[in-house]
């Protein structure tokens, strides 16, 4: 019995700790953000290699989500005779939900698991200790390009996503279902306003602070050596990822 | 008058105690080697030294300042005085040893790309290097890493140089080839310089002064000819590299 409570109780502890080490790892970037020497160069360099370098996927993921949902929707719709709405679900799922999220989810298992172990790599060959001890503190040098990159790119992706889902929606449904072009078109954007467009990218820039800020601070933490790195990649991955739907839900309901 | 002043340091990590009332002083320009045998502390104390660990208990003193009670923005302006060698060279495997040397300078200093050339020519020169400017650090041998490691330590004009086990892991003739660079740079750079090993030679040929770290703190200490004539039955043992004796009792 004991040794039951023992177990909970530490797991709650790491909970607790880890969630410390989350925002503490989370103010400390936005303080050093703010002090010079701003490192313009890798901010590029970052936004690169979560933007641009993440397009394929983002691609593939929505264009083929968007797809699939209107087939889906479709054939549920036929037997309440409302196909006309697939139109608008595709629309409305693909800006306030999908888009976001599976972007966030791709780019976390992209790029959150490569900075948790490019960061875990530096942390077990000594070049972050290298890095302080050449007066360069690493959350400056090595978070704040890499969270900015994610909350300025993700942003970017979601619109991407958003028009290539709807897109993909609109192809099953004129190309393959035969639905008339223009309903089709004028009932995607009818039930839409602007704060949908807007919740999706505000919850795709936290979901970029979320899976880059996850990936550096696991990698920051690893100990023990090659073994170390693999354990910090998936931790990255998994945290990010369970972090990141857990803020989909709050955020959907502060947005509203 | 101390440069560095360790001042009854505990450190434990887990629960495992490393140090345990560690103290030792080093002077203006002097070459001070600790060693030690394999997890006795000696790397941690080194990395006490530059704030990469905040001691338990105690204080560190460097030039009269208290550095663990400095915040994360006043320990990282302040090691600037400080070049630091590691193990394995610990170079930026993402950037070429051009880029490696020229970090620190690019980052702390104004000067124009020719100023930075220059200065890392001189860099690589006082290492005796030549022509791995534009190699990756993947490229290069054990030592020819570590003398990369050496240029970037001292790029910034430190006044206080580490060297974390300098000679590990190479054949006993570049290790003694990195010894007399050791030598050589103190010497022409005037440093304050703390070196850890667990290599006798090495740690002979280039210390003022020599102290032994057991148990988590300094047992025997002295000029190398007074460490030699120690009558310390650890340090004997650990001189002469003997497998009998008190440091492995309990062991065999």
């Amino acid at each position: 019995m004991i040794t039951i409570l023992d177990r909970i109780g530490s797991r709650f502890i790491l909970f607790f700790e880890q969630t410390g080490i989350w925002f503490d790892a989370f103010w400390r970037t936005i303080a050093w953000g703010f002090r010079p020497p701003y490192d313009v160069k890798e901010w590029f360099k970052q936004m690169v290699r979560v933007g641009v370098d993440s397009i394929p996927v983002v691609f593939l993921t929505t264009m083929f989500t968007g797809m699939v949902l209107a087939l889906q929707t479709f054939t549920g719709f036929q037997r309440v005779n409302a196909e006309q709405f697939v139109a608008s679900v595709v629309s409305l799922a693909m800006l306030r939900e999908l888009a976001p999220v599976l972007v966030g989810l791709m780019v976390a298992g992209r790029i959150g698991s490569s900075m948790a172990a490019e960061i875990g790599t530096m942390r077990v060959t000594e070049q972050i200790d290298a890095l302080k001890s050449l007066a360069t503190e690493p959350i400056q040098y090595l978070f704040v390009p890499r969270v900015i990159a994610g909350v300025i790119m993700l942003p970017f992706l979601c619109i991407l996503g958003d028009a290539l889902g709807i897109y993909g929606g609109y192809l099953v449904a004129v190309k393959l279902l035969k639905t008339n072009p223009v309903i089709y078109k004028q009932n995607t954007f009818q039930f839409l306003s602007m704060n949908d467009v807007w919740s999706g990218l505000i919850k795709a820039g936290v979901f970029g602070l979320i899976l880059t800020l996850t990936g550096c601070v696991r990698g920051y933490h690893t100990t023990g050596g090659a073994e170390g790195v693999g354990r910090s990649t998936t931790n990255a991955v998994v945290s990010a990822s369970l972090i990141i739907l857990l803020a989909d839900f709050f955020l959907t309901k502060i947005l509203f | 008058m101390p440069v560095i002043s360790l001042q009854h340091l505990h450190k434990s990590f887990g629960g495992k105690p490393v140090l345990r009332d560690m103290s030792i002083d080093v002077d203006q320009g002097e070459s001070l080697v600790i060693v030690g045998g394999s997890g006795t502390g000696k790397s941690v104390t080194l990395k006490h030294i530059i704030g990469l660990l905040k001691p338990d208990k105690g204080r560190v003193l460097v030039a009269d300042q208290d550095i663990t009670s400095m915040n994360d923005v006043e320990l990282n302006r302040f090691r600037r005085h400080f070049g630091m060698s590691f193990q394995e060279g610990a170079l930026f495997d993402s950037m070429s040893v051009y880029e490696n040397i020229a970090f620190p300078l690019r980052r702390h200093t104004k000067m124009t790309e020719a100023e930075i050339r220059t200065r890392v020519e001189e860099c690589l020169e006082d290492v005796h290097l030549h022509n791995v400017e534009r190699k990756r650090p993947s490229e290069l041998s054990g030592g020819m890493r570590r003398r990369v490691g050496f240029a970037r330590a001292i790029s910034l004009k430190p006044d206080i140089l580490l060297f974390d086990e300098p000679t590990t892991g190479l054949d006993p003739v570049i290790s003694d080839v990195i010894a007399d660079l050791i030598v050589e740079m103190d010497q022409k750079l005037g440093t304050t310089t703390v070196t850890i090993t667990h290599d006798m030679k090495v740690a002979f040929k280039i210390a003022d002064r020599v102290a032994m770290l057991h148990e988590g703190h300094i047992i025997a200490q002295g000029t190398p000819e007074q460490f030699q004539a120690c009558t310390n039955p650890i340090v004997e043992q650990f001189i002469e590299g003997r497998a009998d004796g008190p440091l492995t009792d309990g062991e065999r």
